[in-house]
């Protein structure tokens, strides 16, 4: 047998490579030096031996003949594509003296520190960014800052924690547990779970529990695998989500079919809510989403009236107009109906053992650096100023204020940006031609990635090249259970991981000295908190859930006094219930309660724009074989969703004179791009749907062509400056006006 | 010796093409050689727009002969997200069979 002479590395995937959100476990196959396979743990309770077509690529990823594999300095004019190999030292000592100088001259905050949502890069880059004094960390151009974080904000203030749908994965037996029963009712919110792991879900869990007999109600303008499985399926007009929740609150209320005794014990505010949520009758919120009234009136019953049931969620409620208030509504359905950190319905979900990678919210970032320093970071903090939300909830830059200030130097200008795991111009960005204006000006960029993509061709100074999952150390506590990643084979080329790379420009760059010498030093100081360390958790196979009675394991925390920290019982929240009325909202000159707020750009708000452009484009859909901009050049995976693909109905279609698989433009009054038309029955008639992140790595990558991201990037239909009152959603990715175009002899 | 096969249970395949991807990474095929692929298969009817996913094996499946000699299972069936893929004799398939929704049995070789 060829393959006997292998070893078998037990590790936990977390990008790069498969570049996504989950922790699966996986077997990293190890022949001469050389990873040969990747497959699933059949022991990591996460995955439980599966692992998605990404985690199954990884080796043409790692060997793919484009990965850069050492440093280089840019020696044309930004966007020639002329490079130059250096050493790392000359690398590591330019960026040192840049970036010393710019910090003299100009002030820490004057440096940008970028990230996307790949790997696992929180904690190097902030760790990096702390140790230099800016304040800045962001993800650029990210509109509303919708990805994740408004919801994160809206639970933040409802319920002082997070929670999540429970497929059982916080019990090391999962489905076998005897504590666990499967939600009766999933709603799947505005999400396609198929398509990967978001924010560290599985999607595939959903299966797991219909074949355990939970039934499905679907919120979605598409017709999808899942909605053809739903019980109810709620078509709704993109962007009109807040509506709906509200509506659902509505019946639930109204109908009195709400927990009752949870909600006395348990909760502030109800009177208010019951009020707020007359404005909003099944009539009047069908009218505004599309949704037929007996469908949202069904939807509702079902929902409230079969417990436990869960709300499985996605981004386009972060984009909504008012993002961080359509979650609250959301999480009201899931709290007013008594779902919340109980057995199959939505579990209070925190780090694993309480272990930080890093300091995302306020309350972390003190506890590890100071009181003093955040109060500092804040005074300077983009955004933080203008956003009490923004503040006072995590320690990122608001990214429309970003823009803003990069153009107009005002408070104070931006002169540099690290920009690492980020493809800002073809992928993140919203209005990315504006962003790519932006920071051509800016003095000093270093870009560090695996591959060259639309963003480090036409801005990097200096390019790092990083390692994948498979060749470096790390560890991961989002959410559970607490993991490591174990290097199964020495980095390809000179590459280095990015805690290697960050922990090097820390020494460097900090202003007092950095306590570490290896990343395994920070790694296990880190893992401190979770009694444990690397070798220990490597030992076990590279993962550990909490102990029995750690306040990370569920469930009903908030009756046994783990979720405050006076130890008291109920909910971290001001008034120590979950709260309907929000003091948070109110503290931070919100409104306490949540509303509907229609997108700036619709047929209803914009009827003249709507004339000339007749279709509602909604962007994202999330594809299996990739994580976002990612992907493009590995064979395996680009074979199986070849082109950007816009979704059409037939009839549409025909209006347009369009057939399936032509391409088409589809344009509105901030750009146009080329995309192939899919006809199909699953779009609906009046809305476009086109897939996010497209640009071509096998063509040209100078300027100005920078691999097709002008032609193909539906972002550059999108545009900043649309964000909600808290500064978290009102994108227009998920909803906007555009019309499709037949593209005739090459001509429109 | 008894003929092999898999059972797939359709009605649960998501599309999500786990098991094309390991069955290339499993027999390194390059260029659109694969053992497994998946179809979207939209049908409407009055009520409702549905989509499904039937995977297929091809010609080039040789059901991972050298996994299963090693008492795995083959490459697709291991990874398969929805776990609706089935190994093994397809006497004992067809008796699987009966009890699942809507499935298919493909006996390659």
């Amino acid at each position: 047998m060829k393959k006997t002479d292998e070893k078998v590395v037990l590790s936990t995937l977390w990008s790069a490579g498969c570049g996504s959100h989950g922790g699966c476990g996986c077997q990293i196959y190890v022949k001469d030096g050389r990873v040969t396979r990747v497959e699933g743990d059949p022991n990591h309770p996460f995955n439980q031996g599966r692992l998605c077509p990404k985690g199954l690529a990884i080796p043409q990823y790692m060997y793919h003949p484009d990965r850069v594999l050492y440093p280089l300095k840019r020696v044309g004019k930004r966007g020639e594509g002329k490079w130059q190999r250096i050493s790392w030292d000359e690398a590591y000592d330019t960026i040192e003296k840049k970036l010393k100088d710019i910090r003299a001259k100009y002030g820490a905050e004057s440096v940008i520190f970028c990230q996307g949502t790949g790997r696992d890069i929180g904690g190097p880059i902030t760790f990096l960014m702390y140790a230099y004094g800016s304040p800045n960390w962001v993800q650029v151009g990210l509109a509303g800052h919708a990805c994740y974080t408004p919801r994160l904000g809206a639970m933040f203030a409802t319920q002082g924690h997070y929670s999540v749908l429970d497929a059982s994965q916080f019990l090391e037996k999962r489905y076998d547990s005897p504590e666990w029963t499967p939600p009766k009712y999933i709603i799947i919110w505005a999400q396609n779970p198929i398509a990967g792991c978001h924010d560290g879900f599985f999607g595939h869990w959903i299966i797991d529990c219909m074949r355990r007999g939970s039934k499905l109600i679907v919120i979605d303008p598409r017709h999808t695998w899942f909605s053809s499985r739903a019980e109810v399926h709620l078509q709704n007009r993109p962007g009109t989500d807040g509506a709906i929740a509200l509506g659902m609150l509505n019946v639930i209320i109204n109908e009195a079919i709400y927990d009752k005794e949870f909600v006395r014990d348990w909760t502030y505010g109800f009177e208010e809510l019951k009020k707020r949520v007359q404005e909003y009758p099944p009539e009047k919120v069908a009218e505004i989403s599309w949704v037929p009234k007996e469908k949202l009136i069904q939807a509702a019953r079902l929902f409230a009236t079969n417990k436990p049931s869960a709300i499985q969620w996605g981004e386009p409620v972060d984009a909504m107009p008012a993002g961080s208030v359509v979650a609250q509504a959301i999480n009201h359905l899931w709290a007013i109906t008594g779902n919340v950190d109980n057995p199959g319905g939505n579990v209070i979900a925190r780090n694993s053992h309480g272990v930080t990678t890093y300091p995302f919210s306020s309350a972390e970032l003190t506890k590890l650096y100071g009181e003093e320093l955040v109060k500092k970071l804040n005074e300077k903090r983009i955004g933080a100023n203008k956003y009490p939300m923004i503040k006072n909830f995590r320690g990122w830059v608001q990214p429309d204020v970003l823009i803003e200030q990069m153009e107009t130097g005002k408070p104070y200008p931006v002169r540099a940006a690290w920009i690492q795991t980020s493809n800002i111009i073809g992928g993140q960005a919203a209005d990315p031609r504006r962003h790519y204006k932006a920071m051509k000006k800016l003095d000093f960029i270093v870009c560090v990635d695996l591959f060259q993509n639309p963003t480090s061709m036409a801005l990097a100074d200096i390019f790092l090249p990083a390692v994948s999952i498979c060749e470096k150390e790390s560890f991961r506590t989002w959410w559970q259970p607490l993991g490591v990643s174990v290097k199964a084979i020495e980095p390809i080329g000179e590459c280095q991981s990015d805690w290697e790379i960050n922990l090097e420009m820390a020494k460097r760059l900090a202003t007092t000295p950095v306590k570490y010498q290896t990343v395994r030093e920070l790694i296990d100081d880190r893992l401190k908190d979770g009694g444990t360390n690397f070798e220990k958790l490597k030992a076990k196979g590279g993962w550990e859930f909490p102990p029995e009675g750690h306040p990370t394991r569920p469930y009903y925390r908030y009756k046994r006094g783990l979720l405050r920290a006076d130890g008291k019982p109920g909910f971290e929240t001001p008034t120590g219930k979950l709260e309907f009325s929000s003091k948070r909202y109110e503290e931070w000159g919100l409104d306490p309660l949540p509303y509907y707020e229609e997108p700036k750009e619709s047929p209803v708000s914009t009827p003249e724009l709507y004339k000339e452009y007749p279709l509602i484009l909604t962007t994202g859909r999330r594809s299996p074989v990739f994580f976002h901009s990612e992907h493009r050049m590995i064979p395996w995976l680009r074979e199986l969703d070849p082109d950007p693909i816009v979704e059409i109905h037939p009839q549409t279609a025909k209006d347009l004179d369009i057939v399936d698989g032509e391409w088409v433009y589809i344009e509105n009054k901030r750009g146009r791009v080329k995309f192939k038309a899919k006809v199909t029955p699953t779009a609906h008639p009046r809305v476009v749907s086109a897939a996010h992140g497209w640009w071509l790595p096998e063509t040209e990558g100078k300027e100005p062509n920078l691999f097709g991201t002008w032609q193909h990037n539906i972002n550059n239909l999108t545009s900043m400056g649309n964000q909600g009152k808290s500064g978290f959603g009102g994108t227009n990715y998920r909803s906007s006006l555009c019309r499709i175009t037949k593209i005739r002899d090459g001509k429109e | 010796m008894a003929r092999s096969g898999l059972l797939i249970e359709y009605e649960y395949c998501t599309g999500c093409h786990a098991c094309e991807v390991a069955c290339k990474q499993e027999h390194n095929f390059s260029g659109g050689m694969v053992g497994i692929r998946v179809e979207e298969v939209v049908t409407e009817s009055p009520a409702k727009v549905h989509v499904d996913y039937i995977p297929f094996t091809t010609r080039f499946c040789d059901l991972c002969a050298e996994r299963t000699t090693k008492g795995e299972v083959p490459a697709c069936v291991k990874h398969c997200q929805a776990t609706c893929m089935m190994y093994g004799p397809v006497t004992e398939l067809v008796k699987a069979m009966a009890e699942r929704p809507r499935s298919a049995i493909f006996a390659p070789r």
